[in-house]
């Protein structure tokens, strides 16, 4: 399942823009939002989500359980 | 915590004073003794002891040199908002236009909005002569805006010197790229060298790709900080630490911060007050975790002084700040005014604008050396503290009521030491004296004697006069310095002639509300 970002929590700071190793985040109308599409919940990349695990904001990037969970490469 | 941190006697009493008295504009021919290691000067009036070298890059840097910040001018400007390490000191979602303190901004910038609003400033502002980056986040966990942003003023405003700060997590991933952009100045923010400490002031960092909590969060932390500032000397880069105060976590550790920095090299350390407020909505200011009171914070910062400089006229300013300190103009750099305005950066200009700068520096060192000459040869235990209403340049220039802070100085036979500032609401809004804001603005400066104002109406003189404060009006547009010795002088006459007697003022509060910006 890939991660989103509560809009109304995210300052815009960039944080996790960066991070991001399936450059899946960008801003949008002051916030920032991730494509679900690229998103692979960095399994194969890094041991924790980076838009977590960067967060200032706890609770702000969240599973987006709408989405069937992601499943890495073999 | 009086007992426990100690109160040493000061390191630098009348000898320093005299090293105080090096005229500001003679620095060129200046000696450097660089090796007894005293630098106490370095955020005073004069040389000192300071390589000249190293007062050169201060001299007019009004973040590093207390005299400096009377004449010169600083700005930040906000590329940086990503941060790297959470702090309980601070909530990240606050911002607001009427707010003074780090991590708060009006507005982001780009680096080339950025660029733009220094030139513009810089054109406005002759004084202007430093470019800070601090945020809101962590200019290092930002470091291609940052850097960006540092190579573009530099190619279009050669003069302006420019400094960062950090809290120093990635510092050590940039030190080549901090000396290739020719940054003058680092300062990193250390709050602890214990990593127990640290984990109840850090609840995280994000480091190597994955969130450490805790003891770990804070080792990785200190340690980073610590490397980093030992790297920035082997490079010639000045650096200057802050440490927050913040009661019954780290005040009495902030006395081994102070040791272990500047073992490493740090060139002045600022101690702050933890600025805690509930409203604020940070994890201390919802915790009820109060902060220092004035005397508090005087005792910390005179126990840390000695070998290295204490910085005492910090305004905890905001990330997005302009102007002189204590003065903020921000508001009127917004970047929607910045992109209207018709810029023309002309250094002529500026050179020929900070020349009269200095020749005003220059009659004001001459000004505090004909004031102290009159304490020669006299000596009196007497210590107290005065707080003056001043505009800036050395005078004491401001109306009582317009007064936005006061700056205290400590008065002893020994010399006029500056101590720090106190931040009030101004007590005359519209032509009119409000009686609740004189009580604050009394509790602000309740440990001072008396206050020098340029002028002062009868209300708040009485009520000055009822409380212990002595108003003083007669040095209106006076040095500082100077009118403090006389009346200082004159103040030591009348406790031996019976006129008055001297008591021991009380405790005053630090203000943490709003410095709004300069109308």
């Amino acid at each position: 399942m890939p991660f989103k970002i509560i809009a109304s929590q995210c300052t815009s700071c960039s944080a996790c823009e960066p991070l991001c190793p399936n450059v899946a985040i960008s801003e949008k109308a002051g916030g920032f939002v991730i494509e679900p599409a690229k998103c692979t919940e960095c399994i194969g990349y890094f041991e924790e989500p980076q838009c977590v695990a960067a967060c200032p904001v706890d609770g702000t990037c969240v599973i987006d359980t709408s989405w069937p969970p992601y499943q890495a490469q073999a | 915590m009086n007992a426990v941190v100690g109160r040493r006697e000061y390191a630098d009493g009348p000898v320093a004073t005299g090293k105080m008295m090096q005229p500001a504009a003679e620095h060129k021919g200046c000696r450097t003794s660089a090796n007894t290691g005293h630098a106490s000067c370095g955020s005073r009036a004069g040389q000192g002891d300071l390589p000249t070298g190293i007062w050169e890059k201060v001299k007019n840097h009004p973040c590093y040199s207390e005299e400096a910040h009377h004449h010169y001018a600083r700005m930040h400007v906000a590329v940086a908002p990503a941060c790297n390490i959470q702090c309980n000191y601070c909530n990240r979602k606050y911002d607001c236009a009427n707010e003074s303190r780090p991590g708060v901004v009006s507005e982001k910038l780009t680096p080339e909005q950025a660029v733009r609003k220094v030139l513009a400033v810089a054109s406005t502002i002759p004084q202007m002569t430093v470019l800070g980056i601090a945020g809101p986040g962590d200019p290092l966990a930002n470091p291609e805006k940052t850097f960006r942003t540092f190579d573009l003023v530099a190619k279009a405003a050669p003069d302006i010197k420019l400094c960062l700060s950090t809290n120093g997590l990635a510092l050590p991933d940039h030190i080549d790229t901090i000396v290739k952009s020719r940054i003058e100045h680092v300062t990193i923010t250390i709050n602890m060298i214990d990593p127990e400490i640290g984990a109840k002031i850090y609840p995280w960092i994000f480091f190597n790709h994955k969130r450490y909590t805790g003891i770990d969060a804070a080792r990785i932390l200190a340690d980073r900080q610590l490397q980093g500032l030992e790297m920035l000397g082997e490079r010639g880069i000045l650096c200057k630490v802050n440490s927050v105060m913040i009661p019954q976590i780290n005040d009495h550790h902030l006395v081994e911060v102070n040791k272990a920095v500047k073992s490493r090299g740090a060139f002045l350390h600022n101690i702050m007050p933890l600025i805690s407020a509930p409203q604020y909505g940070t994890v201390f200011g919802l915790n009820g975790q109060r902060c220092p009171t004035a005397q508090q914070l005087k005792v910390l910062q005179d126990a840390c002084e000695g070998e290295i400089a204490m910085m005492r006229h910090c305004r905890q300013c905001r990330a997005d700040a302009v102007g002189l300190l204590g003065e903020d103009r921000s508001a009127e750099f917004t970047i929607g005014q910045v992109m209207k305005m018709d810029v023309k950066y002309d250094l002529e200009m500026r050179k020929a604008y900070q020349d009269r700068v200095e020749d005003e520096r220059a009659a004001k060192v001459t000004a505090y050396q004909d004031g102290l000459a009159k304490f020669t040869g006299e000596m009196s235990e007497i210590t107290l503290l005065v707080a003056v209403a001043t505009k800036g340049s050395g005078l004491i220039n401001e109306h009582f009521g317009h007064a936005k802070e006061f700056q205290v100085y400590e008065l002893s036979t020994s010399g006029v030491k500056f101590v720090g500032h106190r931040r009030v609401d101004v007590y005359c809004q519209d032509g009119h004296g409000e009686e609740d804001r004189l009580s604050t603005i009394i509790r602000g400066i309740d440990d001072c004697h008396a206050v020098f104002v340029a002028k002062i109406g009868g209300c708040p003189k009485s009520n000055l006069i009822k409380t212990g404060i002595e108003p003083v009006d007669q040095y209106a547009h006076e040095y500082i310095e100077k009118s403090a010795s006389a009346w200082f002088r004159s103040y030591l006459d009348r406790v031996k002639s019976g006129e008055i007697q001297h008591a021991k003022r009380g405790d005053a509060a630090i203000r943490q509300g709003a410095l709004i910006s300069a109308a």
